[in-house]
């Protein structure tokens, strides 16, 4: 039980603190989840990010529901996932309730301006952190090199990338078992 | 109550088909304006505006606040709860099939090739936060003149704080994306 509320908790504090897209929510990930209580290892953040990216969903829901599940079971990815979802509805509802042309606002339009500037950052050095992790060679070199040209000038789906990505891993290891 | 199991229904069906980022949704949530009548395009326009700009990933905002909007509270917790359901439902039955295939080498080898897609796929993401910050819009080119200094300075002392420098670079996060809406605040960093 413990462990639930645990999780809810610290999901329901990623979720306030993501800010934009699912990638926002990774540097907040890492922290809390890698580095502070070690639930799941940078790898296994990545494979849960790409998986999410090519099953249903949005990334931010699936990645919780999959480190949710690993801590602690289906309970535990239901936890996670609501946690991730908590703060939205407070602060939507108080903000839809309360306050006429929210985004409007000179504040808030200067603080999301400053704020966009911290995210790009952020997310900067988790690309970094995970890079040193993922690309271990010149193959994985390569398979970086094609998914970021392919998604940054095409508008092709991520799931192609995905799908190329994981047939590439399958032959590319098939061979070196083979030589071996 | 035919409105809550209508509103459940309709962010199940998003929840179920959206794949990818928060904005995957959104031809969902016109398809809903088009259907139902419970908002205006325009009214979805303001809701999506909201939705970037408070915390939370952006399809549980999106969700939230559409439910808000037809059902007033229980209506945004109905549309959230909606939204999420089948991913959990789905992720849970992978990560199950995961846990049990976790030491084939055919699954070690595809996330072998998966792990850096999916580093890319995030510098790509990251990529476009950039261009944004760093041009504005960029739906008719790039402009040289849009970028601000005060811009790029807040972006290279960030960084040395958040990478570089031992002291602070182990701090949380939100400590700097704190600071940073201040310092946009102060120094009116969107020019308003």
């Amino acid at each position: 039980m413990g462990k639930l509320v645990d999780l809810f908790f610290t999901f329901a504090r990623i979720g306030g603190l993501t800010f934009g897209g699912g990638y926002a929510m990774l540097p907040m990930i890492q922290r809390e989840v890698v580095e502070k209580r070690g639930w799941a290892t940078e790898n296994e953040v990545m494979d849960y990010y790409a998986i999410g990216q090519c099953t249903p969903g949005i990334i931010a829901v699936n990645t919780a529901t999959f480190i949710g599940q690993k801590t602690a079971g289906i309970a535990g990815g239901i936890a996670a996932t609501v946690g991730v979802a908590f703060p939205s509805l407070i602060i939507i509802c108080l903000i839809a309730a309360f306050i006429q042309n929210f985004s409007d606002l000179a504040v808030v339009q200067n603080a999301f301006a400053g704020i966009r500037i911290c995210v790009c950052v952020l997310i900067f050095n988790t690309v970094i952190k995970l890079w040193k992790k993922a690309v271990v060679d010149l193959p994985t070199v390569i398979i970086f090199l094609l998914v970021l040209l392919g998604a940054v000038f095409t508008s092709l789906s991520p799931i192609v990338f995905v799908v190329f990505a994981g047939v590439a891993g399958v032959l590319l290891k098939n061979k070196e078992v083979q030589k071996s | 109550m035919m409105l809550y199991l209508r509103l459940f229904y309709e962010f199940f069906k998003a929840g179920l088909f959206a794949i990818g980022g928060g904005m995957a949704t959104l031809p969902f949530l016109y398809d809903i304006s088009d259907k139902t009548g419970w908002y205006t395009y325009g009214q979805l326009a303001d809701m999506v505006a909201i939705s970037e700009s408070t915390p939370g990933p952006l399809g549980v905002n999106m969700a939230t606040y559409v439910g808000f909007t037809c059902g007033g509270v229980p209506g945004s917790v109905v549309a959230t709860l909606g939204l999420i359901t089948p991913s959990i439902i789905i992720i849970l039955i992978v990560a199950g099939f995961l846990n049990a295939f976790k030491d084939s080498s055919y699954v070690k080898a595809a996330f072998y090739g998966l792990r850096p897609a999916s580093t890319a796929l995030i510098a790509a993401a990251g990529f476009s936060v950039v261009l944004l910050v760093l041009f504005g819009d960029t739906s008719e080119g790039i402009r040289l003149g849009n970028v601000s200094a005060s811009c790029i300075i807040l972006m290279v002392v960030l960084w040395f704080f958040t990478a570089r420098c031992k002291k602070t670079k182990d701090l949380h996060p939100a400590i700097f994306i704190v600071a940073s809406a201040v310092i946009g605040v102060v120094f009116r960093f969107a020019g308003v």
